[in-house]
């Protein structure tokens, strides 16, 4: 590699494809949009940013052929990256689909809607592929902005705009962690590269500077998962902002971050990781799910499941990195797929103005909306993690990689959680088959688009429910790219100590 | 040369009957949708019956491979059956008293609404019931443990409108989740250290493992999988379900809360016998487990006054006694009596039912009484049920819980002694039951529902089963009846010389040899060398336990027949201790105090008053002054507390940031 070239290949170009094409699609989006009329903005841009989508699917596919650094080693595409590619390209799409009733139904213009969330996916998929942290920055200020100005879409309600300007506060606020992290990283290792970073925390010596260094990051990276002890800001953006965007935002999002920290954590091999992971870990699984147990607003509710859901899925990140690797990304799929989906359901159900977000409002829809209330049931079941949905296996390999990591301690706090857990969920079951409707206006029918996006989770869903092998197979195929294979056995010293 | 059984196709029978009547049966008459259910479930009991018969064909244990499921690494997990002696009992009650009770369901659940929705749940409950039983490994058998549970539920909560009903199906959903975990991290021990799920493996890599003297990984996964058992199968602490789960409809109590699912938890510490052979601590803790809720549930059910749950106590008595039977290494007992129970407590259930279709949807006995005559049919049926539970001989339970005691009575006398006080009390009560439905005068009303003023949720008449007055039911609900009940009767005699033992033995086998020279070592030394003595201890034992039978029935007979006047006045002298049990030991009420009230309180007053209502509320009228002049969206706003929330993710970060100094500055 020569220092002094400073313009990139033609192969640079290949390993950010997908970003390009969603970037490109984005912008398109953006200045088209305003010669359309309202109707025609909705329709055109959607079904372009649907296009984007899926031909950053191809992309994704195509760059997949010729895996490597890129960009003066500041990308690399690896099977990891095209795991999260992939995913993050097919919850994109999948928004899409579900976004189309949403925005007719609440009025609101599309344009700059569908450009966004290409350009929050764009961001992401950068993320997911960055092995420089500067640049994991840059991916994340992209994703992070996008998703902002999306909380505050629903422009007539004041919930949506006291969302939007709480998220971004608050998560700026979190990103100078981040960034103030990384700086430290730099001042401790000398390099802002991860596998450098990595090489010199494996030598040996550790300062005490890089333990701060992985704390600051993971305040960051841990507010954007809405992990505890950052978790406080979900349930208040998750309620204002548009459903489906906050079905994209706590998927996609959520699913970049936590590549870059299974990046960070295993492949910079980083310091203290079992202590941060048990701490937080606990405490997100616990309060996640006491604080769900009350909520009647099911927005709500499903913003503190989400809060529990990414204490589970730390988890793994305690464990080995040869089984905690793969049941991480196993569980970030599944769970992306299950809640993209409950929040389908949501969004197409609460109606005008989100009017019906409330357990009463879900009384008696077994009834008036049979084939919808089955659908969410399914997904719900998902979450509680019943058997043949993709809930079960995420969890089994979650608890199983803990377990083969001696974490028996994390394992029963999460397992004991789980049965809390079950019994909110539960309770949207319950009022939905076992109660009277208060009132009984028929639900709409669900349109063709949405009913595309919610196939598409359900299978998912049920896919890895009932055949999870093949994609953990490809999981475990990417625990090389993070962890040279003699690095592998490396830390499992320092478990014994937090026993 | 070993056929192809095919054995895929019985549970996929009632899964396509399932698929057919959910998908279709909103639109099928009610003949469509029982004759669908039938055929399906009827199937599958053929076809069970088929295997039956190349049986004697076979090497066992034969293994089927469907499809390979998914395999990491060296594990790997296929979607296999097992099939051996003990899959072999297990399928024909499942399918055979599962048919018998599709049969009578639609007698039954005929003038229900929901008629196709409950006929897919049962049917759907058969499908994960097979795959459980027929399982080659342990994660295919959670599928259908956790299914089974799935359906239980749906099944429980089948009078949705009832809010009891919906709160019983949640409980036992829950309760049932804190047992899997126990299942689960032992299923994970064994990915651990043994790498496999497969019972053929895992039998491989155990089997040379000498016993623990001390507890070790083997008692910790035992221990853990009678966790498990313990959810499923009701004992203590984690048989509160069990009761309240008679709010389902009473086929489903038949089916599934009596007959097969709750013995799933014995099926699988047979399965696993393996294991528990060699881990005593395990086997003394799944003994003691066993005799003890054996014991609890029994003086619960003397002071029920519910038809139904008079037979659900005993259920979890009953479920108690096999537990002893696996605990003390007689597994082959304890199935033993998993099959006899099958027969007559599905018998009692239906015969409840049957009692409580005639007299219009009543459930409390102090409103039956002198329907022997009225209803002979469900009377002579409930008196050979009622006699196998009781331990008479030649009777079904009567071996088959004889055989319990006795090899009880070999590792320890207390067990024994529980046990039979067990056996009086169990003894007792039902003939308590038998005398108040079936003697005296009939109390209740001539027509229609029973009244409403008794409080319980649980005793409200639960359906339209008020057509005029005490009338016997239709020959579809008799017939199932009568073959139970001749079951019960003649069903114990497969025991007789050991035979039913002789016949488990390969698939127990190893146990034998290898704890007889070690684990049992001193009970064995114990048991008197003579061949002779023993015959006449056994004998004695036997006469002791058929004597308290006896007691029980003449202590009933006495109390409810002739001076039914009695237990009240017992019931006021032993005032504390009669309410104490009546409110069955008040467990539901501490469990709620000590574990769900301080839950729900913490969500509430941490999360909902104090940060969600409580945060908002306080600076909404704090800021209120100054938030006058700005727009109604920025006051909103406000109330959120941007600034509070900033401190709460500072005050995180904070900690998160001092606890990684800290740890870092201290391993050093």
């Amino acid at each position: 590699m020569n220092p002094i070239q400073i313009i990139p290949h033609a192969a640079d170009y290949v390993r950010i494809l997908p970003e390009l094409v969603l970037s490109v699609f984005g912008m398109i989006i953006m200045l088209i949009d305003p010669l359309l009329d309202d109707r025609r903005s909705r329709s055109l841009s959607g079904a372009l940013a649907l296009v984007g989508s899926l031909v950053a699917i191809i992309a994704t596919w195509m760059q997949s052929q010729s895996p490597g650094l890129g960009f003066w080693n500041m990308v690399r595409v690896d099977s990891f990256s095209i795991f999260f590619h992939f995913l993050i390209a097919s919850i994109t799409a999948i928004v899409i689909l579900m976004s189309y009733e949403y925005m007719s139904v609440q009025e609101i213009r599309g344009g700059e809607y569908y450009g966004l969330i290409l350009f929050g996916a764009c961001g992401m998929m950068l993320m997911s592929s960055a092995v420089e942290l500067v640049l994991v920055f840059i991916a994340l200020e992209i994703s992070s902005i996008s998703t902002y100005v999306l909380a505050g879409f629903r422009r007539r309600a004041a919930i949506s705009a006291e969302s939007s300007v709480k998220y971004f506060l608050l998560g700026s606020f979190a990103t100078g962690f981040f960034l103030y992290g990384v700086a430290l990283m730099f001042g401790a290792t000398g390099s802002t590269t991860i596998d450098a970073i990595g090489n010199v925390l494996r030598s040996g010596h550790i300062p005490v500077l890089a333990y701060m260094a992985i704390a600051f990051m993971f305040v960051g990276l841990g507010f954007k998962v809405a992990a505890a002890p950052f978790h406080i800001w979900t349930p208040d953006v998750y309620e204002g902002a548009p459903s489906p965007v906050v079905a994209f935002m706590s998927t996609a999002p959520k699913a970049a971050v936590f590549a870059v920290l299974l990046r960070v954590l295993f492949e910079a091999n980083a310091p203290g990781r079992i202590w941060l992971i048990w701490v937080t870990a606990a405490l997100s699984m616990t309060l996640g799910n006491i604080g769900a147990l009350v909520q009647d607003n099911v927005k709500r509710l499903l913003a503190y499941s989400s809060i529990a859901h990414a204490g589970y899925l730390l988890v793994a990140f305690a464990a080995l990195p040869e089984n905690g690797i793969p049941a991480a990304m196993f569980y970030t799929a599944a769970y992306a797929f299950t809640n993209i989906g409950a929040f389908a359901v949501v969004s197409h159900f609460g109606g005008a103005g989100e009017r019906r977000v409330t357990m009463e409002d879900y009384a008696g829809l077994g009834k008036r909306s049979p084939l919808l209330a089955a659908t969410l049931t399914l997904f719900l079941l998902s979450l509680i993690g019943i058997p043949m949905t993709a809930g079960f296996f995420a969890k089994f390999y979650v608890f199983s990689a803990a377990i083969k990591a001696n974490l028996v301690g994390l394992t029963v706090i999460g397992f004991l959680n789980s049965a809390i857990a079950a019994y909110y969920y539960l309770r949207i079951i319950v009022v939905m088959y076992m109660r009277e409707e208060r009132d009984d206006s028929p639900v709409a029918p669900v349109p063709f688009a949405l009913g595309m996006a919610l196939a598409l989770s359900l299978f998912a869903t049920m896919y890895l429910g009932i055949l999870p092998g093949r994609m953990l197979d490809y999981a475990s195929s990417s625990v090389s790219d993070l962890v040279a294979p003699a690095m592998q056995t490396m830390p499992v010293q320092g478990i014994a100590q937090v026993h | 040369m070993t056929p192809h059984l095919h054995l895929w196709l019985i549970p996929l029978l009632p899964l396509a009957g399932a698929a057919i009547n959910g998908f279709f049966g909103r639109r099928f008459s009610r003949q469509a949708v029982s004759t669908v259910a039938l055929l399906f479930s009827g199937a599958a009991f053929a076809m069970a019956l088929w295997v039956a018969g190349q049986f004697s064909s076979l090497t066992l244990p034969y293994i089927e491979t469907l499809a390979p499921w998914m395999r990491a690494g060296s594990f790997q997990v296929d979607f296999a059956f097992y099939f051996d002696q003990l899959s072999l009992v297990m399928l024909m009650v499942v399918t055979g008293v599962g048919f018998l009770i599709h049969i009578y369901s639609v007698g039954y659940m005929w003038t229900e609404g929901g008629f196709y929705r409950f006929f897919t749940y049962l049917n759907l409950f058969m499908f994960f019931m097979l795959t459980l039983i027929l399982a080659s490994n342990y994660l295919l058998m959670f599928i259908g443990w956790e299914g089974v549970g799935l359906a239980s539920y749906l099944l429980i909560g089948f009078f949705f409108l009832k809010d009891s009903a919906a709160a019983a199906g949640k409980k036992a959903f829950i309760v049932n989740r804190v047992g899997d975990f126990g299942f689960l991290i032992a299923l994970f021990l064994l990915i651990k250290h043994f790498g496999s799920l497969n019972y053929a493996d895992l039998a491989g890599s155990i089997s040379p493992l000498h016993i623990e003297t001390s507890a070790g990984l083997l008692t910790a996964i035992g221990i853990l999988l009678m966790v498990g058992a313990a959810g499923k199968s009701a004992q203590i602490p984690l048989y509160v379900w069990l009761p309240d789960a008679m709010e389902g409809p009473t086929p489903v109590s038949a089916l599934i809360h009596a007959a097969t699912m709750v013995t799933a938890g014995v099926y699988m510490v047979s399965r696993s016998h393996v294991i528990f052979e060699r881990a005593p601590i395990a086997m003394t803790v799944v003994a003691i487990i066993g005799t003890l809720t054996a014991f609890f549930a029994a003086t619960i059910g003397i002071t029920q006054t519910d038809i139904k749950k008079v037979l659900a106590y005993s259920t979890v008595s009953q479920l108690g006694y096999m537990f002893i039977g696996c605990g003390v290494g007689a597994f082959s007992a304890g199935i033993f009596h998993l099959m006899t129970h099958a027969f007559f407590k599905g018998l009692l259930f239906l015969a409840a039912g049957s009692v409580i279709h005639a007299v219009g949807g009543e459930q409390d006995m102090r409103k039956m009484g002198g329907l022997r005559t009225k209803i002979p049919w469900t009377f002579w049926t409930m008196t050979a049920g009622t006699f196998a539970i009781a331990g008479i001989p030649p009777l079904a339970g009567f071996f088959s819980k004889d055989e319990i005691l006795w090899q009880a009575s070999r590792v320890s006398m207390i067990y024994w002694a529980v046990g039979i006080l067990t056996a009086f009390l169990t003894s007792f009560y039902m003939f308590r039951q038998w005398f108040m439905t079936f003697f005296g005068e009939y109390r209740g009303e001539q027509h229609g529902h029973g009244s409403h003023s008794h409080g319980s949720p649980g005793h409200d008449s639960h359906d339209n089963h008020g057509h005029g007055g005490v009338h016997e039911s239709p020959a579809v609900m008799l017939a199932p009846l009568v073959i139970l009940a001749i079951l019960s009767v003649v069903g114990g005699w497969v025991g007789i010389g050991n035979r039913f033992e002789n016949f488990l033995a390969p698939v127990f086998h190893s146990t034998a040899t290898i704890s007889a020279d070690s684990f049992d070592a001193p009970s064995m030394s114990a048991e008197p060398k003579n061949e002779e003595a023993g015959k006449s201890t056994e004998l004695l034992f036997t006469e002791i336990s058929v004597g308290v039978g006896v007691l029980g029935f003449l202590l009933a007979w006495q109390l409810y027949y002739r001076r039914p006047e009695l237990p009240a006045e017992i019931a006021l002298k032993l005032n504390g201790l009669y309410h104490t049990v009546l409110h069955k030991y008040y467990v539901d009420e501490i469990y709620a105090a000590i574990i769900v009230k301080p839950l729900i309180a913490i969500s509430t007053v941490v999360f909902w008053k104090g940060i969600d209502r409580g945060m908002i509320d306080a600076t909404l009228d704090g800021s209120a002054e100054g938030a006058r002049e700005v727009s109604d969206t920025m006051r909103h706003m406000q109330s959120g507390n941007i600034r509070s929330y900033a401190g709460w993710v500072a005050a995180g970060a904070a900690c998160i940031i001092v606890f990684m100094t800290w740890m870092a500055v201290g391993t050093r």
